[in-house]
């Protein structure tokens, strides 16, 4: 067992190098200008991001990304409690809902520059937009799914509606408000993207579609790589604070199976 | 103390939704332990929950001191079976057994007391910093029960709280009740499907008939006290209660199979 898990752990280790040597080699070999030496690549990393452009390039990304994110949160949280509770309101928006998450959200894009402009606003609001869609049915599902007898406990102890709302409702649906939250963000890390593509004067989608223009493919690559880096990043960290929140859902599972 | 009068529920619409409840009347009276037994189906856990505030009933009155109840009454306490459900996963025992109280007792130090007190009652001493669902089945009603005796109610509503746990546990709980009845002299009102159960533990069984519900029997049970898991068995009078509690209760049964009526979850 343990030869197995040591096993696993090295091939882990191994093959990233792997890959990495395959390209390395391959960018090598071929002379495609678009795939440029991989250790090319790497030095206009370090000259960029270590941390050259960090404060310009990397910090309003990050400022747009956890602002719209964390707006998206608030809003489908609040909405979605609203209406998980109020079966009536429920059937009302549905429809609505289901519509407007339907329509793909960089078909967002030319509204929020029009309406918004080019600065931070336009695309904090569309990141918003489009995130607040997994985490509001997710806090909806999680709501009207709280148990009967979880519920009658609360009234028959004459729970105060806050407390029951923060310490029972919110509570019994986080595991699915973090399923939501998670879906949403890598979504937040496209729209970042994209947004700052189209119209934009700084922001990482920015440089890599401005090395792109000036034909510095290394530099190019060297935002793409970031992205990937942040990515997983991001989803670390997602990870480790859903662990905390979340330790006695996976207990009480474990327990039950 | 608590007085049921005239109690119908139907559910769905006033006139024409199922018939669950009839002209149901009975008293509680206090320090009394009165069991509900009846056949399983027969709509005692909707007596249950009439009686705990949870349901309003159709026609007729429910009322607790004098006081109509509208809502849940704060001198009930209420146990359910599904002690999994009805404890909090994400709150330690300690906490589920505090929860009630944050409202109720300002002063933390009394409210510290009382989860203490409570805890120390059902035999939970060193369990306070556990999860629930780190305990077993009758552990966690045993936290269930800590949580109704620290809100201090002069009733504890229990609906086949034992229903899921193995014989053992089961009669040790059965004991446990008995003997919080008569530390903290609360009234206990104990639904059971088991027939042993409800006789062991009452001082009246209140048989239950059929749906609609209605009162089959009012039976009284002149067991002496404390009652022992085997000797007060096998007394005369626990045979004698026993055997009319199951003939009945046999009876309704048969009369609910040849009844084909609708079924709705009791």
């Amino acid at each position: 067992m343990r030869l197995k898990n040591s096993v696993y752990v090295a091939a882990e280790v191994v093959t990233p190098v792997l890959v990495l040597l395959v390209i390395l080699w391959f960018t090598n070999a071929g002379s495609s200008f678009f795939l440029p030496p991989l250790q090319d690549v790497f030095v206009a990393f370090a000259d960029n991001w270590l941390f050259a452009l960090v404060p310009t390039q990397l910090v309003p990304s990050l400022f747009r990304l956890f602002s719209g994110y964390l707006i998206a949160v608030v809003l489908g949280v609040g909405i979605g409690i609203l209406i998980g509770k109020s079966p009536r309101i429920r059937r009302q928006a549905s429809p609505v809902i289901e519509f407007v998450r339907a329509i793909p959200p960089p078909a967002l894009l030319p509204f929020t520059l029009i309406a918004f402009g080019t600065g931070d606003e336009a695309k904090i609001i569309l990141i918003a937009l489009v995130c607040v869609w997994p985490i509001l049915l997710n806090t909806v599902d999680g709501i009207t799914g709280v148990d009967t007898t979880l519920r009658e406990t609360g009234q028959s102890y004459r729970i105060a509606r806050w407390d029951t709302l923060v310490h029972v409702d919110l509570r019994a649906a986080s595991p699915q408000i973090f399923a939501g939250m998670r879906a949403a963000l890598p979504l937040a890390l496209i729209i970042m993207v994209i947004s700052e593509m189209v119209g934009a004067t700084n922001g990482v989608g920015f440089f890599i579609v401005q090395a792109q223009r000036t034909f510095a493919i290394p530099q190019m690559w060297s935002g793409i790589i970031l992205l990937g880096i942040l990515g997983y990043v991001l989803n670390l960290l997602f990870t480790l604070v859903e662990r905390r929140a979340l330790a006695w859902h996976r207990g009480s599972r474990a327990d039950a199976v | 103390m608590l007085t049921l009068q005239g109690v119908t529920k139907r559910y769905g619409d006033p006139q024409t939704g199922t018939l669950a409840v009839q002209d149901l009347t009975f008293d509680i009276g206090t320090n009394e332990v009165v069991t509900i037994v009846g056949p399983s189906g027969c709509g005692k856990t909707t007596v249950l929950k009439l009686m705990a505030g949870l349901l309003t009933p159709t026609a007729g009155t429910i009322s607790i001191n004098g006081a109509a109840v509208t809502r849940p009454p704060e001198e009930i306490a209420l146990v359910f079976q599904d002690y999994l459900n009805s404890l909090y996963p994400w709150m330690t025992v300690a906490q589920n057994v505090e929860f009630p109280l944050k409202r109720k007792v300002r002063e933390r130090a009394v409210r510290a007391e009382r989860v203490a007190t409570a805890l120390e009652s059902v035999g939970l001493v060193g369990f306070e910093g556990k999860y629930p669902w780190q305990l077993s089945g009758g552990m966690q009603q045993r936290v269930a029960i800590a949580r109704g005796l620290a809100y201090q109610p002069q009733m504890l509503l229990m609906d086949e709280p034992f229903g899921a746990l193995d014989a053992q546990t089961r009669a040790d709980l059965e004991d446990l009740v008995l003997r919080v009845r008569d530390a903290f002299d609360i009234t206990i009102v104990f639904v059971t499907h088991d027939i042993d159960e409800s006789v062991y533990l009452a001082d009246r069984v209140l048989v239950m008939g059929p749906r609609p519900t209605f009162i089959e029997a009012d039976l009284p049970v002149d067991l002496p006290a404390p009652r022992d898991q085997i000797e007060s068995k096998e007394l005369p009078e626990f045979a004698r209660v026993r055997s009319d509690v199951y003939r009945r209760i046999r009876r309704s049964s048969e009369a609910m199979r040849t009844a084909s009526t609708q079924t709705v979850g009791s």
